[in-house]
Order: C-alpha cells, then structure tokens, then sequence
C-alpha cells in the first residue's frame, strides 16, 4: 500500500512538472506572440486613434459630436482621403490628428506616443519633429521668400545651413519651382503657394503630412498638378498623406477612403481590404 | 536667432505708412525730450557753475559759526593745520576771502553793498574775472581800488575813475570808512551779486576793515566736483571743529531747491512725452498683433514655439524703437551741439523772471551724454512695457479660433 502511494505519487509529480513544462512553453510562446504581434503593430500603424470623441457646446442644449468615437489607424506609407459631407468633422478629426485640439474623450496615438497627455509646448515640438501640415489657405509666411519658408521649419529644428540648403533644392526641383525660390509667397499663385507648402511640410521629412482640403482654393489644373507632387513624394519619399476633401476628382486620386457622417466612420475601405 | 530679427525687420516694414507715422511720433517726442532736458540740464550747470564761480566755490572753509550769521568778527587767520588739510589731490585751487557789508555811496546815491576782498590773480586765473569787465580795467593785488559791479554803479550813478565811499563795520565793531577810485566795472552772471557786488584787493580789504590777515573764507575749487563728499570728508578728518566745511549745494540751498523744483516740472513734462511714445508704440503693435493672429496661428501649428513668436515681436518693438531713436538724435544732436556753444540770448519777462530767481537770462544747451544715453534706455524700456500686453495675447493665443477666423 505504501509501495502503491509513494509509486502514485512519484507518478502525479512527474505530471505535474511536465504539465508546469508545458505551460511554460505555452505561455512563452504566446509572450512572444503577443510581443511579435504589438512589435508588428508598433511599426506598422504610426496613428491610432481609440473612441475618439469631440463634442463641442457640450454643456448647452444643443452639443455638437463634431467626432464620434471614431477608431482608426493609419500606417506608414498611405494615402488617404478623409471624406464626406460639409460639417461631418473632417477638419476637427484632423484637428484631433495632429494636436492642435484636444478630444473630449478618447486616445491618440502617435507612433507610440500618446499626445494627449503632452502639455501645450510639448506638442508643439512634437508637431515640429513629427508632422507635416498643408492648410487650405496655404499659410505661409508672408514675409518670408519661397525658400526661407521651406528653410525655416528646419531651422527650427536646427538643421545646419549645408543639409537645409540641400533639401531646399531638392524639395523645390520636386515641387517644380526652382525658378521661384526667392518670390515671396504674395508673387506667387495660389497652386505654386500650396506646392511651396507642401515643399514645407515635407521638409524635415515628417512621419505622417495632415492637409485639410489642400485643394479647396485651387482650379482643377493646379488640383492635380498638386496631387501629382503629393503621390510622386509619397513614393519617392514614402511620406504618409492623410487629407480631406469633397471634391470627387480628388478622391479618386486617394488609395484609401475613411468617409464621415456626423462625426461617425460609416466606411472605410482599407478595413474591408483587411476582411 | 537672427531669422527672427529679419522676420521682425520685414515686419515693421509691412506697413510702411504705419510705421513711418509712428516713428515719427516716437521721433517728436525724443526731440522734444532731449530738445528740454538738454535745456534743462544746461540751466543747471550754468547756474551751478556761476554760483560756483563768482560766489561759493565748490566747498568753503569758514570759522565755525560764520555761515549762520555772516558777522566779520567770525573771521580766522590761516595758518599751518589749514594749508595742510588743503593738501588733496582733488583741491586745484583755494582762494582766500574777506567778505562782508558795507555802504556805499557816491553824490546823493547810497546803496548797500557786499565787498569782497580777493587775490585778483587767482580769481581771474581761475574765474577769468577780468573777461567779465565791461568797462575800465582789472585790478592787482597791490593796488588801492576797486571794481563795482555793473548794476551797482548803475544805481549810483558812478563810472570808472570816480571814487567810492564805502562805509562799514569792521573787526570788534571798529569803524570802517574809506573812499577807492573804481578802476573798473565788472558784469556778474548773478543777478543778486551783479546789484550789489564791490570787488578790492585782499589786503585793501583786510586794512578796511581792520582785521589785519584774518578771512571769512577759503574756496576750494576741486579737479572732479562729483568726488566733492569724498574730499569735503577727507577736510574735515583733518581739520578741527573751530572750522565749518561747507559745499556748494548747502551754501547755495536757495539756487538748489529751485533747480530741484524745476527738475521736477521737467520730469512731469518728460512722463507725458514718454506716455506719447508708450501709446504710439502699444497702438502699432497691438494691431501689428491683431491683424497677424491667423499667421501667427499657423506658424504655431508647424512647430514654432510661442517663446519665439514672443521673441519676434519683441525685436519688432525693439527695432522700432531704435530705429526712431537713432533717427532723433541724428537730427537733434547737432541742433543741441550748436545751442551748446551759442545759448540763446532771453529778454523782456521771461530774463526778468530768470534774474528773480538768480538766474542768468540766457538758455544754455547741455550735450552731456547721460541726456542721451538716459533718453534711448527710456524709449527702450517704455517699448517693451508698451509691448508687454501684445505678448500676453500671443501667450494666451487659441491656435483653432485664430485659424477659423
Ligand atoms: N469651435 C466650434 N464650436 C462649435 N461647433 C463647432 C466648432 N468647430 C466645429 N464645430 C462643429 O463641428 C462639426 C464638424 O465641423 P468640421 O469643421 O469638423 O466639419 P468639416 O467636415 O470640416 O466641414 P467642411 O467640409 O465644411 O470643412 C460642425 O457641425 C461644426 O459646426
Ligand atoms: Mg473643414
């Protein structure tokens, strides 16, 4: 009997051990599954937003969900339209993107950092290292020439003379207008003011570049003559451009469309890509 | 950064109407600023230095009690602890005095007179007394007469060549009378003295009033007259307290406080040109502020820290300001230069009330630099308070409602 209990023990021992091996393993493997999985996701998605939410008059009768709980992500590399009607909250979900409004509720995620919690002088820096923007009414310095606007977001930076001059160029002969590097932005016309913005943008080579209907004052040919630099830096430089617009031809032109209505995704055709 | 000092450069230059409009108030106000407090400020030393001249010297050393009652009996000899105590590098020159009253007249005219009794070398050497003479000529120490100011013998009706009797009070109450021909009639720039002064020779004076080598007083000019408590010190460690060590500015209490009281209008009139200059430059740039809102919000929103934006509008305020500073002492200097050398002439009420206060009836321009550099470190000053409400809208500035608007 004593024999049976010490042999019935020795063998629940050894179960267990091996049971405790397995487990081990298991949850090994799965530690580095999940680490792979958010390693694959860490370099992947550059934005990510979690149930965004930015209600406006919040505390009147009448609150406006300029965005509502809106999840997305947005990789290295896209090209996409933020789309739909007039008041749907493109520009707030942009706004939103590129901090400079904060969101009711809800997290934004950039490249691993979440901007929410930076102060007010932190997100500028962030914005300076980290983001490009094109307005719709250009925005560019009036008193500085084509070049110096482009030169002054690196000098901010504190680019030396030699690299900034050099990207100068290189920026102007993509843009088209070398020949203009030295017209202040008032001798310029409106499609050759927002080249030189988009020029800006691009010029400490920003993660991600946020256009709030870059087109919007423009005629159709310098729309896409403008669209043409945008797709040619996207490849050349592998630039991610996330714009809105309502103007059909332009979203024509996107690889992917995030289309809002009062504030909410009602599509989005990279996650139907996905599923 | 110097991108921000040629964005701010360009800047003021956007509006160059505004601009121009407002360096040219800034400009009148400095002119006018520098134009009254370089007239000013001559007055002052003029009057100081007559004072100084013809009167009190910059320190003076009288028997302890003198000064209360100005009696000839408070006289004192000099002596060896004097002449030693006078031994400081500071002290140029000393000049020893007899002064007191006397009567004068001549016919039927009697007035009251103050003599003084002078080395006339010295006081010419140091005074150039003797450019002051209008008429006759200048006296020497060993000769028996004197010179009467130009005013004096106005009243008495006297000229050079006729003489004077002078009647007084001298030493332990002995009687003092003598007649002097006047060799000379001699213009003080002290109204007070010019009507009443008689000028003689120490030792005339001296037998005169028959304290035989005794003085009221030794005036001390000094090399720098801004180290006057500093050497008034080193006299008084020195000396006993038989001895009273006085400076200008307590013997001459009178002239100061009128100075003091002018000084005052002075500044009142230079607050309000400042507050011209501070609003001038808080308009221009509270609208350069305004109407840049949009702009200023984009240039945040690409990653320009508010600081710098603050940094920018401040040299905006800053070049502005000198630039209309530079401007106003290029074209005031010269003017006040010329004014400096050339001070103009004053008549009618304006001398009359001038001479009432002892003041001579000229204006005087003075070109010290601290008028200048004091103007352009207020402007500057009065600049950045001007600007200081602008950079607090900057600082409190909503990026989304300026790029809305
Ligand atoms: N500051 C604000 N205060 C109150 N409501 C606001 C504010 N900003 C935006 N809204 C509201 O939020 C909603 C979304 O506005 P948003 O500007 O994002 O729309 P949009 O899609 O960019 O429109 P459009 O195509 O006309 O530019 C609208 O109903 C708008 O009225
Ligand atoms: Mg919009």
């Amino acid at each position: 009997m004593e024999h049976f209990l010490a042999k019935f023990a020795k063998h629940i021992k050894k179960k267990v051990i091996e049971l405790t091996r397995l487990i081990i393993v298991i949850s090994y493997l799965e530690f580095i599954c999940l680490l792979k999985i958010d390693f694959w996701d860490f370099t992947m998605s550059i934005i990510k937003t979690i149930n965004l939410n930015k209600i406006y008059d919040a505390e009147t009768e009448i609150p406006v969900h300029a965005v509502n709980d809106v999840s997305l992500e947005f990789e290295a590399g896209e090209f996409t339209a933020i789309i739909g009607p007039s008041g749907c909250g493109k520009t707030t979900l942009l706004n939103l993107l590129g901090g400079l409004d904060r969101p009711t509720s809800g997290t934004v995620t950039i490249d691993g950092t979440d901007i929410i919690k930076l102060s007010s002088s932190e997100i500028i820096d962030f914005r300076l290292r980290n983001i490009g923007f094109v307005f719709q009414a250009y925005n560019l310095v009036p008193v500085l020439t084509a070049k110096e606007n482009v030169e002054f977001i690196m000098q901010l930076q504190g680019i030396p003379k030699q690299q900034r001059e050099e990207r100068v160029l290189q920026l102007f002969e993509q843009i088209g207008l070398k020949d203009r590097l030295n017209n202040r932005p008032g001798k310029l016309s409106g499609g050759q003011q927002q080249r030189v913005a988009v020029a800006r943008a691009l010029a400490s080579k920003p993660k991600f570049v946020l256009a709030d209907e870059p087109t919007a004052n423009l005629d159709s040919k310098s729309t896409s003559n403008l669209l043409d630099i945008m797709e040619k830096l996207n490849e050349v430089e592998n630039t991610t451009f996330i714009f809105s617009t309502h103007d059909s031809r332009v979203m024509k032109r996107a690889r992917r469309l995030v289309s809002l209505e009062d504030g909410k995704v009602v599509s989005d055709n990279n996650q139907m890509e996905h599923r | 950064m110097n991108t921000l000092i040629k964005m701010a450069w360009r800047n003021i230059w956007r509006n160059k109407k505004r601009t121009i409009l407002t360096m040219m108030s800034i400009l009148l106000a400095v002119f006018l600023s520098l134009f009254t407090r370089s007239m000013q400020k001559g007055s002052y030393a003029n009057m100081i230095s007559n004072a100084v001249k013809f009167s009190t010297g910059y320190i003076q050393i009288h028997k302890n009690g003198y000064w209360e009652n100005k009696s000839i009996n408070e006289t004192f000899v000099n002596n060896k602890e004097i002449i030693s105590a006078l031994k400081d590098e500071n002290i140029i020159f000393n000049i020893p005095r007899l002064e007191s009253f006397a009567l004068a007249s001549s016919g039927k005219h009697t007035k009251g007179t103050i003599v003084i009794g002078t080395v006339p070398e010295d006081e010419d050497e140091l005074n150039k007394y003797s450019e002051k003479i209008i008429k006759g000529e200048y006296i020497s120490s060993n000769e028996n007469a004197i010179l009467v100011a130009e005013k004096l013998a106005e009243y008495l009706k006297v000229d050079v060549g006729d003489t004077l009797v002078l009647l007084g009070q001298g030493y332990h109450g002995i009687t003092a009378a003598e007649q002097y021909p006047i060799k000379g009639i001699i213009r003080i720039p002290i109204p007070q003295l010019n009507n009443q002064m008689v000028i003689m020779p120490l030792k005339e004076c001296q037998y005169f009033y028959s304290s035989e080598n005794r003085l009221t007083s030794i005036s001390l000019m000094l090399k720098d007259p801004e180290r006057i408590d500093e050497t008034i010190s080193k006299i008084k460690n020195k000396l006993s307290n038989k001895y009273e060590v006085m400076a200008w500015q307590e013997m001459n209490q009178e002239m100061v406080q009128a100075i003091e009281s002018d000084n005052v209008g002075g500044i009142i009139m230079l607050a309000i040109l400042y507050m011209v200059i501070g609003f001038g430059v808080f308009g221009t740039v509270m609208m350069m502020t305004m109407e840049r809102k949009k702009e200023f919000a984009g240039m945040i929103a690409i990653g320009m820290q508010k600081t710098k934006l603050l940094l920018m509008v401040v040299w905006e305020t800053v070049l502005l300001g000198i630039l209309a500073i530079v401007l106003g002492l290029i074209i005031t200097y010269p003017i006040l230069l010329y004014l400096s050398h050339n001070p103009i002439p004053l008549t009618g009420e304006i001398a009359e009330s001038m001479k009432m206060f002892g003041a001579e009836p000229i204006l005087p321009f003075s070109v010290k630099p601290d008028i200048f550099i004091n103007q352009t470190i207020s402007v500057i000053i009065i600049a950045l308070v001007a600007v200081a409400y602008p950079l607090s809208v900057i600082l409190k500035f909503d990026v989304l409602k300026a790029m809305r608007s």
